[in-house]
């Protein structure tokens, strides 16, 4: 399958999350994809955008199944919350899962006016009724396949597919 | 050798004492503790990953701040906890201690927090729990305080993040102190290169050196250049017999004061694990001055108590 250009894809997420954003839009990228996400979307969509990022971790639903993850990053939302319009930036949509942790940590740090999902890529799958108002491409997997972000030294972004035949 | 507070996979099933741990435990717990210092700075000060446990502090030996932090740990994780002063409660009516701990397993109590006066107590009861519950020691006798230690190390590297490169001193009673044991394991088991102890011979467990630390008995010689200073309690209820001639004495040879201090390096901390005795091991000068971060310690005691319940909790085999 040909994979479409991680970096093509940033600019389309870009000209689609604009004409979201008002006065009181402020990004969150999900660890670490998304995080790396935000970080290069705030530059393009406005430098004065509030920027904050989150560590799900503490909110997964399969802790009793699988434990804690043992690199765990700081979440950092260093603008208020309440009544803010957060737009939530995940590299890979699939399950749900993580929008859904996401979402109730959001919750920890106040009320927020609305929250948008914004992802990079929807492979599909869902388990929950989530969905991504904002979305880079769309593909298909085949089952046992994976597809992750990466990010190269240089800081340039890849997709890459993992698994399958 | 057998290490009671890992499972068969290596991770962390209790946490007993400090010595035994790898350096990737330590920096786990740490590095999860960073994550859990900003929970307690939000709106809502909980996460949900504790949630429907039930936290059981024992405490056969008083402590209030040890207890309280444990308590509020467990509840900004979703825990439901329950404390007892096993002191004041079914002991003096003579039950024994598993004996009080299997009455709790039947109430189905997940984890236990466990503070007693006899070194092993936790050991003992990590030992006849069942697989999927877990154990933290929260001080048994002069052996080990390993919260204490981690919470301790936690602080140094949030100020002085070069562990590799850093001189610190512990002052005091560190014969009757299970806080320096932790301390020092903790210290050298991240690399820190140069621990330093500085207590009268009396007050110096015999083969201290073998922990791999420096022994002064001069204090101002011993604080000389040090990045950070770690004051211990003089554990007066621990004391017996004519160790020290008086506290006034103790005071003037090793109390922390400004012109002590002032022989480590001007940007040095000062720690101290509380409860201070003031004018005893430190000068309120010293205690309530700009090096002292001895508030800031307890604050991150909470942070460090929840990642250790966390991971724990997250290390739970099959029952």
């Amino acid at each position: 399958m040909q994979l479409p250009d991680a970096e093509q894809l940033l600019q389309t997420l870009a000209e689609r999350i604009r004409p979201l954003i008002d006065e009181d839009t402020a990004l969150v990228g999900i660890h670490s994809g998304g995080a790396w996400l935000a970080e290069r979307l705030q530059p393009m969509l406005g430098e004065d955008l509030p920027l904050g990022t989150l560590d799900i971790s503490f909110y997964r639903d399969d802790f009793s199944r699988i434990g804690l993850h043992p690199q765990i990053k700081p979440s950092n939302i260093p603008f208020d919350v309440e009544g803010s319009h957060i737009i939530l930036i995940d590299d890979v949509l699939y399950t749900g899962r993580t929008a859904r942790a996401a979402m109730n940590e959001l919750f920890d740090y106040g009320r927020p006016a609305r929250i948008t999902l914004a992802a990079l890529i929807d492979r599909g799958g869902r388990e929950m009724p989530i969905h991504a108002e904002v979305v880079g491409a769309t593909v298909t997997l085949e089952p046992g396949q994976n597809i992750e972000l990466v990010r190269d030294t240089t800081g340039h972004l890849h997709l890459k597919l993992t698994g399958g035949v | 050798m057998n290490n009671p507070q890992l499972d068969r996979n290596g991770q962390l099933k209790h946490l007993l004492s400090i010595e035994g741990l790898p350096r990737a435990i330590l920096n786990q717990i740490l590095d999860t503790a960073e994550s859990f210092t900003g929970v307690s700075e939000r709106e809502v000060k909980k996460v949900p990953l504790l949630r429907g446990k039930t936290v059981c502090n024992i405490f056969f030996e008083n402590s209030t701040r040890t207890r309280t932090t444990f308590e509020l740990a467990a509840k900004r994780l979703s825990a439901d906890v329950v404390s007892l002063n096993v002191g004041t409660s079914s002991q003096s009516k003579g039950e024994t201690i598993l004996d009080t701990v299997d009455n709790l397993i039947a109430m189905h109590a997940d984890m236990f927090v466990i503070r007693h006066a006899q070194s092993g107590a936790a050991h003992f009861i990590a030992q006849h729990v069942p697989a999927d519950i877990h154990v933290i020691n929260a001080g048994d006798g002069r052996h080990s305080h390993p919260t204490q230690g981690l919470l301790d190390v936690f602080t140094i590297r949030r100020y002085k993040p070069d562990m590799h490169n850093l001189r610190v001193a512990i002052v005091g009673d560190v014969l009757h102190s299970r806080v320096a044991r932790s301390e020092i394991h903790a210290l050298t088991t991240l690399g820190v290169p140069e621990v330093r102890v500085i207590a009268p011979k009396t007050l110096l467990p015999t083969d201290v050196e073998k922990l791999g630390v420096q022994v002064y008995h001069d204090m101002r010689a011993g604080l000389k250049d040090v990045d950070v200073v770690m004051m211990l309690r003089l554990q007066n209820e621990r004391m017996s017999g004519a160790l020290l001639p008086s506290s006034q004495e103790y005071f003037k040879c090793y109390g922390l004061t400004q012109d002590k201090l002032a022989l480590a390096r001007p940007d040095a901390i000062v720690m101290h694990p509380g409860p201070m005795n003031r004018g005893v091991e430190i000068d309120s000068a010293v205690a309530d001055g700009n090096q002292s971060v001895i508030l800031p310690q307890v604050t991150y005691g909470i942070a460090v108590r929840m990642a250790v319940m966390s991971i724990l909790a997250g290390n739970t085999e099959a029952a």
